[in-house]
This record gives C-alpha cells, sequence and structure tokens, in this order.
C-alpha cells in the first residue's frame, strides 16, 4: 500500500495529540471559479483534511443541504472532468494537505473506472468515498482504487454490527468514516456518548484513524466528538454557509468566501480544543 | 458491446450476487447493506415455507382475485385483421392493477419480519394504492412518496391512497417524477433502518428486490400460458407487456423465457419520439449504469447524470428499468421497442371503444404495439397482450388531452 497525504497527516495529527478538522465542500458550488477560491482558502482557516464532493443528480444519501449544493454546483456546469481540474488547480499551490472525493458511482462508471483512478491520482486527489459501493461490490472501484495508490475511505454505521464490521474494514484505507446516525447526511444530531462507543468498538478492530460525520454543525459538538475520535467531519453547516451567502440568484457574492473561512476557524478551534478540555 | 454467450435457460437468475449477467447488484449505502441481506434471507426462507405460501395464495384468490382472466378481444382482432388478440386482465385484480399481486407478497414478508412501518414509491399512483390497500388490510402505517408533478396528474389515486389511511408525501426534489419518489423513499428507509420495510413497486433496486418482485409478478405469464394453452391449444405466438421499471413485464414474459417459439416484445414509452429528450425509453436510447442500487440501462447525459424522462403515463416514467430486462436486451431474448403518446392515446381511445375496457395509458402502450404486429400475422396466430391496469385514474389526463374539460 503506497503512503498518501492521508496517512502522513493523520500520523502527525496523533502525534500533535489532536482530531483532525475534516471539512467537505460541493466540487464547483456555486460556480467553478469560486469554488477553487474556497477550496484553496480551506487550509489555512484550519482544515486538516478536504472532502470535495463530486455532484450527483441523485443523492440518495444526502439531506436538503448537499442535495441543493450538488444541484447548484450541476446547474454551474459541473462535470467530473471538471472537478478533476479543479483538485489539478489547488494542487499547485499546496501539496500537502490531503483530498478526498466523494459521490457516488454512477458517474465514475461512466467516465470509465481505470481512467478515472489513473487522472484521479495524477490530479493529486488521496481518497475515494463512494457512498453506494458496499463490500459486496469491491471489484468494481475499491480494488482498482487501491491497485492505483489511491485511498478507499468506507462508512461504517450504527448499523455495522460485530459480524459485518471485518468485511467493511478489509478493503478500508486512510480513514474510516463512522457515519454517527442511521440516516442522510446534515439531519439528526448525534449522541455523543453513543459515537465514542462505536469508535472504541471499530477501533478494536483496525488500527486506522477513525473519523466521524453525519450531523456535526457546531465548534462545540466538533470538540465533544474529538475527544474520542480521530477526525471530525463537517459538511452540510459548511455547504449551508454557502448556500447563505448567495444572493436571490445563487451567486456567490462578497460574503461568501468569509462565511466559509469564519466557520471553518470555529470549527478548527473546537477540535484543537477537544482533548484539552478532556485532560482538564 | 459484445453479445454475452446464450445461456441454456433465461429462467435462471439472478446468480447469488443478484446479478443478471453484467446487471443487478447491491450499491446501496453501508447503513442499508445489513438491511438488504436479512430481506434476501427473509425471502429465501419464505418462499421456501409452505405456510407463506398458502397464505399467499389464499390472498392472490380471495382477496386480489386471481387468477385473472385471458380474453379474446375479438373487436380490436377484426378490427385489424390479423392475429388474435388476447388480453390478460390484471386491470380486474383488485385496486385495479397487477400491482398488487407484489404487494401481498411483501406486506405478509414484512409481517414476518417484524416490521412496523411501510413506505413505498410511486409513480402513476397504481402501486401507492396497492400498498395503501394492504397495509389497510394488515393494519400497517404506510407513507408513500409520490413526485409533486405526478400528485397533480393522478388526483385520483392520491386520494384513493389517503382514504385507505395512507400518508401520501409529495416530492419536490429534482423534476417531481418516480425518480425523485425513489430517492425520497431511500432517504426515509436509511432513517428508519429497524422499523421501516420498504415495499419496492417494480423490478428495480438493489437484489433481492428484482428477483422477489418478478417472483411474485411471474404469476402473470404462469397462469397466461396455461389459460392459453387451454384455450387454443398451444403456446402464443407473441407476448406483449409495457415497461417503465417493468414489474408486469417481467412477470408476463418469465414463463415464456425458454419457449423460443414465443417472439416476446417489451414496449418503452416513445414519448414525443427517441429523437429528443422527451421520452422515457432507456433500453432503446440509454446506456449501463447504476442507480438505485442495481446495474441497469439508464437515461443519462455525457457526465452520467440522469435524466428526467418524459411519458404521458406516470407509471412509464422513469429513467431506469428492472435488471433482468437489461440481461435480457442484450442477449436478444426480448425485443424492446418504443410506443409514442400519440400512439397510446389512440390504443387507449380504440380498445375503450371496440372492446368496452378502458386501459392504463401504461397498458395502452403494450396494446399500441399489438396494433402495429397483429395485422402483420397470421389469422391463425395468436398474441397475449398483458392488461396491467384499468384507465379510470388517467381519464383527466386524457380528457386534457383531447381538449376537454371534466
Amino acid at each position: 500500500m503506497t503512503s498518501t497525504r492521508i496517512d502522513a497527516r493523520f500520523a502527525a495529527l496523533a502525534a500533535e495529540g489532536r482530531p483532525a478538522l475534516v471539512t467537505f465542500v460541493t466540487a464547483g458550488d456555486p460556480d467553478p471559479d469560486t469554488s477553487l477560491a474556497l477550496v484553496k482558502a480551506l487550509p489555512a482557516a484550519g482544515a486538516d483534511v478536504i472532502e470535495l464532493g463530486m455532484p450527483f443528480s441523485d443523492p440518495m444519501a444526502d439531506g436538503p443541504a448537499i442535495q441543493a449544493a450538488g444541484l447548484r454546483a450541476l446547474k454551474a456546469g459541473q462535470t467530473l472532468a471538471k472537478t478533476l481540474a479543479l483538485v489539478r488547480a489547488f494542487r499547485e499551490g499546496d501539496d500537502t494537505t490531503p483530498l478526498v472525493l466523494m459521490g457516488y458511482y454512477n458517474p465514475i462508471y461512466n467516465y470509465g473506472v481505470e481512467r478515472f483512478v489513473a487522472e484521479a491520482k495524477e490530479s493529486g486527489v488521496d481518497g475515494l468515498i463512494v457512498v453506494d459501493l458496499p463490500p459486496e461490490e469491491d471489484e468494481e472501484l475499491c480494488l482498482p482504487a487501491l491497485r492505483g495508490g489511491l485511498n478507499f475511505v468506507r462508512l461504517a454505521t450504527p448499523t455495522t454490527d460485530e459480524k459485518r464490521l471485518p468485511a467493511v474494514l478489509a478493503n478500508t484505507s486512510g480513514f474510516v468514516y463512522y457515519v454517527s446516525v442511521n440516516g442522510i447526511t446534515g439531519t439528526a444530531a448525534p449522541d455523543t456518548a453513543r459515537v465514542a462507543e462505536a469508535v472504541g468498538r471499530i477501533k478494536r478492530h483496525t488500527a486506522l484513524p477513525v473519523a466521524v460525520g453525519f450531523g456535526v454543525r457546531t465548534a462545540e459538538q466538533a470538540a465533544a466528538i474529538g475527544e474520542n475520535a480521530d477526525g471530525v467531519v463537517v459538511g452540510s453547516a459548511i455547504v449551508a454557509a454557502i448556500a447563505g451567502s448567495l444572493d436571490a440568484e445563487d451567486r456567490a457574492t462578497e460574503r461568501t468566501l468569509s462565511a466559509v473561512t469564519s466557520l471553518v476557524t470555529a470549527l478548527a478551534r473546537g477540535v484543537r480544543e477537544a482533548r484539552r478540555d478532556a485532560a482538564a | 458491446m459484445t453479445a454475452p454467450t446464450l445461456p441454456n435457460s433465461f429462467r435462471t437468475g439472478p446468480d447469488g450476487q443478484g446479478h443478471f449477467g453484467l446487471y443487478g447488484g447491491r450499491f446501496v449505502a453501508e447503513t442499508l447493506m445489513p438491511l438488504i441481506l436479512d430481506l434476501e434471507a427473509a425471502w429465501t426462507a419464505a418462499k421456501e415455507d409452505p405456510a407463506y405460501r398458502e397464505e399467499l395464495a389464499s390472498l392472490s384468490t380471495h382477496y386480489a382475485g386471481r387468477p385473472s382472466k385471458l380474453y379474446l378481444a375479438e373487436g380490436l382482432t377484426k378490427h385489424l385483421g390479423g392475429a388474435k388478440i388476447y388480453f390478460k386482465r390484471e386491470d380486474l385484480n383488485h385496486t385495479g392493477s397487477h400491482k398488487i399481486n407484489n404487494c401481498l407478497g411483501q406486506i405478509l414478508l414484512a409481517r414476518r419480519m417484524g416490521k412496523t412501518r411501510i413506505i413505498a414509491e410511486t409513480g402513476a399512483g397504481q402501486h401507492g394504492v396497492a400498498t395503501a390497500t394492504v397495509a389497510a388490510r394488515f393494519g400497517f402505517p404506510a407513507v408513500v412518496y409520490m413526485g409533486a408533478t405526478d400528485v397533480e396528474r393522478q388526483k385520483p389515486n392520491v386520494f384513493r391512497m389517503r382514504l385507505l389511511g395512507a400518508e401520501v408525501k409529495p416530492v419536490t426534489s429534482g423534476s417531481g417524477t418516480l425518480k425523485d419518489a425513489m430517492n425520497e423513499a431511500l432517504r426515509d428507509w436509511v432513517t428508519n433502518v429497524e422499523s421501516t420495510y420498504y415495499l419496492i413497486g417494480t423490478a428495480a433496486g438493489p437484489h433481492p428486490y428484482p428477483e422477489m418482485v418478478r417472483d411474485l409478478q411471474s404469476v402473470i405469464g404462469r397462469e397466461a400460458r396455461e389459460q392459453m394453452i387451454e384455450r387454443e391449444g398451444r403456446l402464443p405466438d407473441a407476448v406483449l407487456a409495457c415497461v417503465g421499471g417493468g414489474s408486469n413485464a417481467i412477470g408476463t414474459f418469465h414463463a415464456f423465457l425458454d419457449d423460443p417459439s414465443v417472439a416476446i416484445y417489451g414496449i418503452e414509452a416513445g414519448g414525443h419520439g427517441l429523437d429528443g429528450a422527451e421520452h422515457c425509453a432507456s433500453l432503446n436510447a440509454g446506456r449501463p449504469g447504476v442507480l438505485h442500487g442495481n446495474r441497469t440501462y439508464l437515461l443519462q447525459d455525457a457526465d452520467g447524470q440522469i435524466l428526467e424522462g418524459h411519458s404521458i403515463s406516470a407509471g412509464l416514467d422513469y429513467p431506469g428499468v428492472g435488471p433482468e430486462h437489461s440481461w435480457l436486451r442484450d442477449t436478444g431474448r426480448v425485443k424492446y421497442v418504443p410506443v409514442l403518446d400519440d400512439e397510446a392515446l389512440e390504443a387507449f381511445q380504440l380498445t375503450t371503444k371496440l372492446e368496452g375496457i378502458i386501459p392504463a395509458l401504461e397498458s395502452a402502450h403494450a396494446i399500441a404495439q399489438a396494433m402495429k404486429l397483429a395485422p402483420q400475422m397470421g389469422k391463425d396466430e395468436t398474441m397475449i397482450v398483458c392488461l396491467s391496469g384499468r384507465g379510470d385514474k388517467d381519464v383527466h389526463t386524457v380528457a386534457k388531452l383531447m381538449g376537454m374539460e371534466i
């Protein structure tokens, strides 16, 4: 297994003794130029890992905020090829922040799996999260991605029981993404105690870092989850901040960039305080 | 794409992973995966359980009204002057379509699995009504997701569902049709996994749904095959059914797949024609992709984004199709052809006038193809058209198209 920027970043943060802040934005939302500016601004605002959504017309696992972001991006002409171009442009100025593409399988299948894996690697992508590819379908993309030097980050959920967990973890690399609630992105808030228990359960089965997402919105939640998790994922809240900054025609305004960076800065403070509070 | 090697039998699929050749599979979020494995185990056990089979058979007879009749459409046959046209009268079933066959089988399964809440998606509302009906009969709360566009054009069915005690949730995301309703049902399911049974209405979705829905619908073809042999002393020369998701079609076709003398036609919604974007002919104008848990032919753009289809008939308005149909298309066993909105409308009116039967607009697509084929066939030849549902629900749509106020 090739070591990626993801492995390096989680190792460095473990040494530092704090969880990673993983931030999600949808590629091309609200337009290609603004989207690139947003992605470029994330590391300085405190994001440790970037998840970049590949918009899809039928995002079955996403709540209203990320659905709307995907539709805005598609309306502004986003395609998978443009998403890879965005990653290339980002990499011109940043060779260390890990970047994970997240989305659904059909646009990738349509693009061609081998071509996609090769171009993603060459563009500077480190890992993939593909919501509708469970371990039962590993031969589709997971195994080609691993062979191509990309991490394949799998979702584990509250319904993933002890019996199933080893299968879920078998070909997972980079980190494990624990989905904190049964449901879609950005709706229910996770129960911190139950999440901590689940993270402990996963860690008994794997040495990989465990990041927790779905429903985390505030710095306080991020701090609480980050006490036990190796990473905290925030998506819908950031995407909602973008939406809230747009004009009536869904165009970016001068507030768009600062709406995102100020939220990410607050979240970054949250994860940095996670274990300081716990130790105190 | 190279044609797959022809199998010895067309009736053995899917394999253990839910594949019909390249198609099918289990492309779902991890949250749903354990549930789908449970469902597969429960279905495998149920279909071998004599108690389950007996209860389903009894309900099919006494509640749904099976077997449905095989009716010789003499007026239409005479008018067209060719092959004898038989209708398999699924429109006479309780609730007015073939959908009840599947719903009875699945509600008994939901009860066996200890589920306490039913959800479903619906396009024309036929599946929604059938789901609301069995939920009422067995005392389950039911939520039916229906595209907002469809809620508008299928008002009588919406009211029927509400009368039956189901909650109808209009879906406004996307273009507010069947695929969007299915997305929303999947979002509900992933949120309420433990309590909820997702009663999918068509032979699509993740394994085991395509197989299970086919098995429950294949009573149509089994009966029709026997009835035809009894009536004519031999097999039909052709079998026709409309294809949206394709549940009445696979149910009709399955018994005939290994009868090489029987030509099989699946009729897709050609809308305003395949040259433009206003159609729903995924097998004729789409290409393979992954949506709603399975790989199958899909209407999609160059980037792999799913396109909104169009059909005069809400029940055919789905940009995908059941995976077994995709495989039957590639193997060449079934010929899939498009029928235009106007042709379906003409068949709707002609059948009403000549047979005294108002067919669903979905079924009218199959009849329109029969109108093309029958004159090319001999008078000694026969065909079976699956009359999948009755057309009462469509009278508002048809009146509007004919420029009438009702």
